[in-house]
This record gives C-alpha cells, sequence and structure tokens, in this order.
C-alpha cells in the first residue's frame, strides 16, 4: 500500500535530495563563518539564492503534479510547509543582510538546520495515504 | 567585545529568526489543527494557539527593543518557561489531556526540545542587555 507512494511523489528526487544537500553544506559553511566570527560571505548568499532555486523547483513540480490530479495525503499541511519551505531561504536572507556580524552567519546556520526538516516534513505529508 | 549591545543586534537578531521560526510552526500548526479537527482536542489545540501568539509577541517585542519592547518580552519569554514546563509536566502526567501534540508536550521534544531552551535564553539574553534598556 505504500510501495508505490514514494515512487510516484511529486516532492521526492532530485531537487528534494539537493535542496536537502545544499542546505546542510550552507548550514556548515556558515558554521564555521559563526565560529571565525565571519560576516555572512558572498558564498552564502549565493547558497541561499541557489537553495531558493530548488525550493521554488520543488514547488513548480508539485503544483503541475496537483495539476495533473495527484493529490497528497494531507494537503492542509503540505501547502503550509510549502508556502513556509520557499519563504526560509529568504527569510535568511533579509536578517543576514539586517546582521553584517557572525550573527548574520548563525542566523543563517539555523534556518539552513530548519530547512531539511521542513523538506522531509513535506514528504511526510505527501506520502500520508487518506486513512 | 564590549560594544553596547541593543536587544536586537547580534545574538538577539539570531534570537529574533528562531522566534520568527516557532511562532510561523506553531501558528500553521495551530491554525490547520483549529480548522480541521478542533473537536478532537481543543483544550491543545488552543494551547497550541496561545503558543503561536506568545511567540509572535516575543519575536515583535525583541524586534521592537526599546523599554516596551524589553518589558514585552521579558513577560512573553516568563510565560513561554511556566507554559513549557507546565504543560511538559501535565503532558507526561495525564497523557488524556493532551491527546494530540502541541509545541510545548513533552517539554517540546517534537521540537528538538529548542521550546524549552529558548525561552531561557530569551531571558538570558534580556539580562545581559539590561544596561542598555534606559
Amino acid at each position: 500500500m505504500t510501495s508505490a507512494a514514494a515512487a510516484g511523489s511529486p516532492v521526492h528526487g532530485l531537487l528534494a535530495t539537493a535542496g536537502i544537500v545544499l542546505s546542510l553544506v550552507l548550514a556548515g559553511w556558515a558554521l564555521v563563518a559563526t565560529l571565525r566570527h565571519r560576516a555572512p560571505d558572498r558564498i552564502q548568499f549565493a547558497g541561499l539564492a541557489l537553495l531558493e532555486l530548488a525550493l521554488l523547483g520543488l514547488a513548480v513540480v508539485a503544483l503541475v503534479a496537483l495539476g495533473g490530479g495527484e493529490r497528497p495525503g494531507e494537503p492542509g499541511a503540505f501547502f503550509g510547509y510549502l508556502v513556509t519551505l520557499v519563504c526560509l531561504p529568504p527569510l535568511a536572507w533579509v536578517l543576514a543582510r539586517m546582521e553584517p556580524t557572525r550573527w548574520g552567519s548563525a542566523i543563517v546556520c539555523a534556518i539552513c538546520l530548519v530547512t531539511p526538516v521542513v523538506v522531509v516534513r513535506l514528504q511526510q505529508t505527501w506520502e500520508v495515504v487518506g486513512g | 567585545m564590549a560594544e553596547p549591545q541593543a536587544t536586537n543586534r547580534g545574538p538577539g537578531r539570531l534570537l529574533i529568526a528562531i522566534y520568527i521560526l516557532f511562532a510561523i510552526a506553531a501558528t500553521s500548526r495551530a491554525g490547520l489543527q483549529i480548522a480541521t479537527k478542533f473537536d478532537r482536542a481543543p483544550v491543545a489545540y488552543l494551547l497550541s494557539a496561545v503558543a503561536a501568539l506568545i511567540y509572535i509577541v516575543a519575536a515583535v517585542g525583541l524586534a521592537r527593543a526599546g523599554h516596551a519592547g524589553r518589558r514585552t518580552a521579558l513577560l512573553c519569554c516568563s510565560i513561554e518557561l511556566v507554559g513549557v514546563l507546565g504543560v511538559g509536566v501535565l503532558s507526561l502526567a495525564d497523557r488524556q489531556l493532551f491527546p494530540d501534540e502541541t509545541v510545548w508536550s513533552q517539554f517540546g521534544s517534537g521540537y528538538g526540545y529548542v521550546p524549552l531552551v529558548l525561552p531561557v535564553l530569551g531571558l538570558l539574553w534580556l539580562w545581559r542587555t539590561r544596561t542598555t534598556a534606559t
């Protein structure tokens, strides 16, 4: 009953994996910057932009699948997570721009640690077959 | 090292970021629970909503800084600490009371215990920046 669920899910696959890996790498990079008392650098902002592109791609794929008649297991939670997810990198960007100190890097690190959790929760809310 | 610190600068901004994340998490969770299955656990879901509100107000209080902002943040962090400890104990003692998860159930274990640590960090930060308030 769950065998085909993951295979047919639009939020599993290359984009989701790329988003998770990129987010974790960026979190690691930002953590090093924090420990070295460095403000968010270009790499962090470029990484956030790239992460946002991957997440927007994921959202588009999910919306296309919805247009094609597929439905997530928990629609309400799914859309909640999807909207939250695409807002996270911009939030990190804005706050990091406001805080050009090591704490800006710490903010990027924190939000990049949360992002993979939201991706995984997004996948879980798609999988749950109603009932 | 000894530069003057405002409540909404430096580590404070990181704290605000985490409060924003929890405000989003708690608000969407409570909104969804109340909208779709309120009858199942009204106490738990209303509590989620209260927690959400406190996270929002605390974030705003920290961000506004100043005397009123700090007072607001102090009040919110205190309620939050009492809330997470109280609900944590109650949820372990009587599972019937909270049949569904809230942010504060089991001391916030569903959120990596961050809900337990966050108010403590908030209070410590308010304490460390106390002289700059007046």
